[in-house]
């Protein structure tokens, strides 16, 4: 090795601690930069209107994105209801069925590659599936494009989890004469209660913020979300159209539909974070 | 009988993550098959991309993913990696914290909220003050002609960096934080400074890992769309300069789908998401294999 001074060294190593020092400034200033411009543009476009009312046509004052908002909520309660319960049931498998199986080490390595499918392929998928065929952008392929966004992601942490409730559990529950199915549902489930919930939570909050995908499902609409089988409103396409019109109030408007959508998605985060704190090693 | 039966149930729905991915592959080949034939290989060199005369060529489509990507990585990764180094050996424990959880918040926030923040917020400031001032310093390079619009290829690539910062920093963090303490207090103990035991102890320990995430970051950066689509330009140019226009399969995507009425237009479309997502599988499965040898090499802890 190299001899050099203490000097050198001393300063080399003062350089380095300086710059990891600034590095994390400007992640954080980054974070604190889009918050405030995000905040202060979208107060401006917010009030009670834009919760209740339909959107208006570009320069007539007044108007909202009730729509948009009820049809996300729509949409991503919809595909919680469908990519949650299979997720669980997949993540189950996975830790507590499959284990070190040949069929286990496939699905665990196909949804690490779906976890990190880009989220427009998806909506390319589900497009050729559900909107294609029936020559009509709708609701429901929207919910199901966000499902399959959410499925990798619940299974993955719930067989995580599910592993880290020790095996004496399981035993003592299954010694007592318990069938599988109700030491998992009733014993193994309980004790993993919070982690699971949590992971349910950053799914939701990953998908409530997607875009890519529903412009090729659910497209977006300017009217009350009426059936499920017609295009569906939603506030993140809807940002998408206005941000990019010519008109300074859709502008306006899109800037409000971001603070609503960073404001739920932050939430959601957070709240989960709250919830379950994770050991720290 | 209630075991069989939950047993099966559980594992149909494993079988569905099955189902969706083989589905996949089949229904963007199917579907973009109008185009595979029509262009055959000349698709990926091509780089006209006509509506009009029924042309379509991916080159500048793929070379602006490649570039953003690129662009990304070189920025994200060693700041990622000295903030993930800040977080675990230098700030004091309440303020590592504080940062960390803004870091993951940074993850959290949506990507059409970055290309908001892009396209009124960053673009200009782009445009006003680091463009002028990068030509000013390296106008003489090709990289860095023609008028400073704000958006464009350094842009795109700037706040994809800072998309896939938190992702790198979280695994580097990981990584440090797995080095055996004992490892780590021999180095100081033999008169070390903190950088010194950094570079020679915990990089030579964590390296491996750290770019086995770096190419889930990658992954990431090639596959994303709402925030480059809003600050890339939409230009099917390739252009030696980054301050210039382009495009990304992604973006591409995005933008055209609403116009794309023929069939050889909306086949073309989805040929380009066969691409990306070829691409993206064999990035990630590249990055799982890594790991996974490396896991087992190391007995666990990753």
């Amino acid at each position: 090795m190299r001899s050099r001074s203490l000097f050198g060294r001393r300063a080399l190593d003062l350089a380095v601690k300086a710059a990891s020092t600034l590095a994390a400034l400007i992640a954080l200033f980054g974070l604190g930069w889009i918050l405030v411009e995000i905040l202060t543009r979208g107060m401006a476009a917010l009030n009670w209107a834009f919760f209740t009312e339909l959107p208006t046509p570009p320069g007539m004052p007044g108007g909202g994105l009730g729509n948009a908002v009820l049809g996300t909520a729509i949409m991503t309660m919809l595909a919680t209801v469908l990519g949650v319960p299979i997720g669980l049931l997949a993540g189950i498998f996975l830790s507590e069925f499959g284990k070190d199986s040949k069929a286990a080490t496939a699905v665990r390595f196909l949804s690490n590659v779906l976890m990190g499918t880009p989220s427009i392929i998806i909506g390319v998928f589900v497009y050729t599936v559900l909107v294609l065929p029936r020559g009509m952008f709708s609701g429901y392929a929207g919910a199901v494009a966000l499902a399959v966004i959410m499925l990798p992601v619940v299974t993955r942490t719930t067989e995580d989890m599910l592993s880290l409730v020790p095996n004496a559990l399981r035993e003592s529950a299954l010694a007592l004469g318990a069938p599988r199915w109700r030491v998992t549902m009733g014993v193994v489930f309980r004790s993993a209660r919070d982690g699971l919930i949590t992971g349910a939570l950053l799914a939701i909050a990953r998908v409530s913020g997607e875009t890519a995908p529903l412009l090729f499902t659910a497209l977006n609409s300017p009217y009350w979300p009426e059936s499920l089988g017609r295009p569906m409103p939603n506030l993140t396409v809807t940002i998408f159209n206005y941000a990019m019109s010519p008109f300074a109030d859709w502008k306006a408007m899109a800037w409000g539909a971001s603070l609503v959508i960073i404001a739920g998605v932050l939430v959601l985060a957070v709240f989960s974070r709250l919830l379950f704190k994770p050991k720290q090693t | 009988m209630g075991d069989v039966i939950f047993r099966w149930v559980t594992g149909l729905c494993a079988a569905v993550i099955i189902v969706i991915m083989a589905g996949m592959v089949i229904q963007l080949t199917v579907n973009s098959w109008l185009s595979l034939r029509q262009f055959g290989l000349g698709f990926f060199t091509s780089q006209s991309w006509n509506p009009v005369r029924q042309e379509f060529g991916a080159a500048s489509s793929m070379y602006g993913t490649l570039i953003s990507a690129v662009i990304a990585m070189v920025l994200a990764f060693p700041l990622g990696l000295i903030t993930a180094l800040f977080l675990v050996e230098l700030a004091p424990p309440l303020l590592g914290r504080i940062v960390g959880a803004a870091v993951e918040l940074l993850a959290a926030v949506p990507s059409i909220i970055y290309g908001m923040w892009g396209m009124f917020v960053f673009a200009p400031f782009m445009a006003n003050h680091v463009q002028p001032a990068l030509q000013g310093a390296l106008g003489s390079l090709p990289l860095f002609t023609g008028p400073p619009m704000g958006i464009g290829m350094l842009t795109a690539g700037i706040i994809l960096a800072l998309m896939i910062l938190p992702f790198i920093t979280a695994v580097s963090r990981d990584v440090f934080g797995m080095v055996p303490a004992v490892v780590k207090e021999s180095g100081y103990g033999m008169g070390a400074t903190t950088w010194e035991v950094t570079r020679k102890v915990t990089l030579r320990y964590g390296i491996r890992g750290i770019i086995g995430a770096g190419f889930l970051g990658l992954g990431r950066a090639i596959g994303e769309t709402m925030a480059i689509t809003f600050v890339i330009g939409n230009n099917h140019q390739i252009s030696a300069s980054l301050l210039a226009a382009g495009n990304s399969i992604a973006s591409t995507m995005a933008n055209e789908f609403a116009e794309a009425s023929e069939p050889l237009y909306l086949s073309a479309l989805i040929e380009l998401g066969l691409v990306l997502f070829v691409l993206t599988i064999a990035v990630q499965a590249i990055a799982h294999l890594w790991l996974q040898r490396l896991k087992k090499q190391m007995g666990g802890g990753l």
